[in-house]
């Protein structure tokens, strides 16, 4: 398997940490008091039973939701008083896809490629291509299945050179291959010192790097 | 790497939304029909007194516009909230209200644009005297807009609550009144001969305040509702 050229030669460290973070819902704590602070080249898994707030904390730490209480920061920067200069390094993919049913996969990368602040010398046909996709270029999305749409959606990872990957269940629906690949393109962001945040039931392994792992 | 201009981003989003206008036809015609049909009923109610439907033809036309533009406000933002585009949109680097700017002008000349068009060809039917047909069709493009901007900054609002359509309606027509009676008031005059630059300078100038203050006003809605 062909591991993607996401990673740029090794570019000035970042951090991304989070203090006494704490999510409510209904009146009901989900998680207080959580801290976890990461530098470039690490991953953090985020794992706990249904409900537990994994989405909720995810939608935190791109900036989505409010924390009730706490910080998070980017470069010791609150990503909510430098919003721009987080989002230009921070790509999300959420547990739904984000992609237009009407439009076909290369019409959807074109317009997330556009919401990019850079994109990168690669180019959209090519991404597909990695992403194993290359036939279905001008496939509505409509008629994809649902691992080719999350194929579709994680190809938006490959578009920028963004440093920090917040995933929501990134396997869902992915086969064996596609598992595969992301844990390659996991892996070669990793050694490109890209930060990687992710919630999944699923075992990573990527063993060459450091894994952090939070229990909600 | 390539850099992109705020200009590209918002020719991406107004192309992304038109194509998708434009392959989901029925959410397209189905305004454009109501239109018709909304008046296609005064015509039949009234039967064959020509002249009441003469006096009152601006105003079923207006009204049927009003209502017909309310309909397809629900899916400004409810489709990309389902699908999770708008978190892509909330997450991108590029300012929200150019992003926002461009999905309203799509909307506008995917609802209204074909409204103004259809008017035309209603005006005829509903009697409207040959000097009110040009100053209908005025008060439609300076009044459209106004109807699509502030449109946007209550749909943005209303995104993703239960019930959002007729919550919609219900807080989106009172803001419509201004623009329908300064319309009104323009194609009566014109169809009596009278003077109508006072009332198109009135809608002028909500036309320039909404374009001014409502993508703002729709990307801070966006904002306060999500993050």
């Amino acid at each position: 398997m062909e591991i993607p050229e996401t990673n740029q030669p090794a570019r000035a460290m970042n951090s991304f940490s989070a203090n006494a973070l704490t999510c409510m819902r209904n009146d009901v704590v989900l998680f207080s008091g959580l801290d976890f602070r990461l530098e470039g080249g690490e991953i953090l898994q985020i794992q706990g039973p249904n409900g537990s707030g994994k989405t909720s904390l995810l939608r935190m730490l791109c900036g989505l939701v409010l924390p009730d209480a706490g910080a998070i920061l980017w470069n010791e920067k609150n990503i909510y008083d430098h919003r721009q200069y987080f989002f230009k390094e921070m790509s999300y993919i959420g547990h739904v896809n984000g992609i237009k049913m009407e439009l076909t996969a290369l019409e959807n990368l074109t317009i997330s490629g556009a919401l990019a602040e850079t994109n990168n010398s690669i180019s959209l046909p090519d991404i597909l291509e990695k992403m194993g996709l290359a036939e279905y270029e001008n496939t509505p999305a409509r008629k994809l299945s649902s691992g080719q749409r999350r194929r579709l959606a994680l190809a938006r990872l490959l578009i920028t050179d963004t440093r920090l990957w917040i995933l929501d269940e990134p396997l869902t629906a992915l086969d064996d291959d596609g598992r595969q690949l992301m844990r390659d393109m996991i892996s070669a962001h990793a050694a490109g010192n890209g930060i990687t945040v992710l919630a999944t039931h699923d075992p990573v392994d990527v063993q060459q790097h450091k894994i952090t792992m939070i229990n909600l | 790497m390539t850099a992109n201009s705020t200009f590209a981003v918002f020719l991406a989003v107004l192309r992304r939304d038109l194509l998708i206008g434009l392959r989901h036809r029925s959410e397209l015609f189905n305004p454009l029909v109501f239109f018709f049909i909304v008046v296609t009923m005064f015509v039949l109610a009234l039967g064959p007194y020509a002249d009441t439907l003469k006096q009152v033809a601006p105003a079923v036309i207006w009204v049927a516009a009003l209502l017909a533009s309310t309909l397809s406000l629900d899916m400004l933002f409810h489709s990309d909230l389902d699908d999770g585009s708008l978190e892509q949109f909330l997450l991108s680097p590029h300012p929200l209200i150019i992003i926002v700017t461009a999905k309203i002008i799509a909307h506008w000349l995917l609802t209204a644009a074909p409204l103004i068009v259809a008017a035309l060809f209603l005006g005829l039917m509903v009697y409207l005297p040959q000097s009110a047909i040009v100053p209908l069709l005025l008060t439609l493009l300076l009044g459209t807009p106004v109807l699509s901007l502030v449109g946007a900054v209550l749909g943005a609002l209303t995104v993703g609550l239960r019930g959002s359509g007729i919550l919609l309606t219900l807080l989106i027509l009172p803001l419509y009144i201004p623009v329908l009676i300064f319309s009104v008031a323009t194609v009566d005059n014109a169809a009596k001969g009278l003077a109508i630059t006072g009332e198109l300078y009135f809608l002028g100038a909500m036309l320039v305040l909404s374009v001014t203050l409502a993508p703002f006003a729709t990307a801070s809605s966006l904002r306060v509702r999500f993050g």
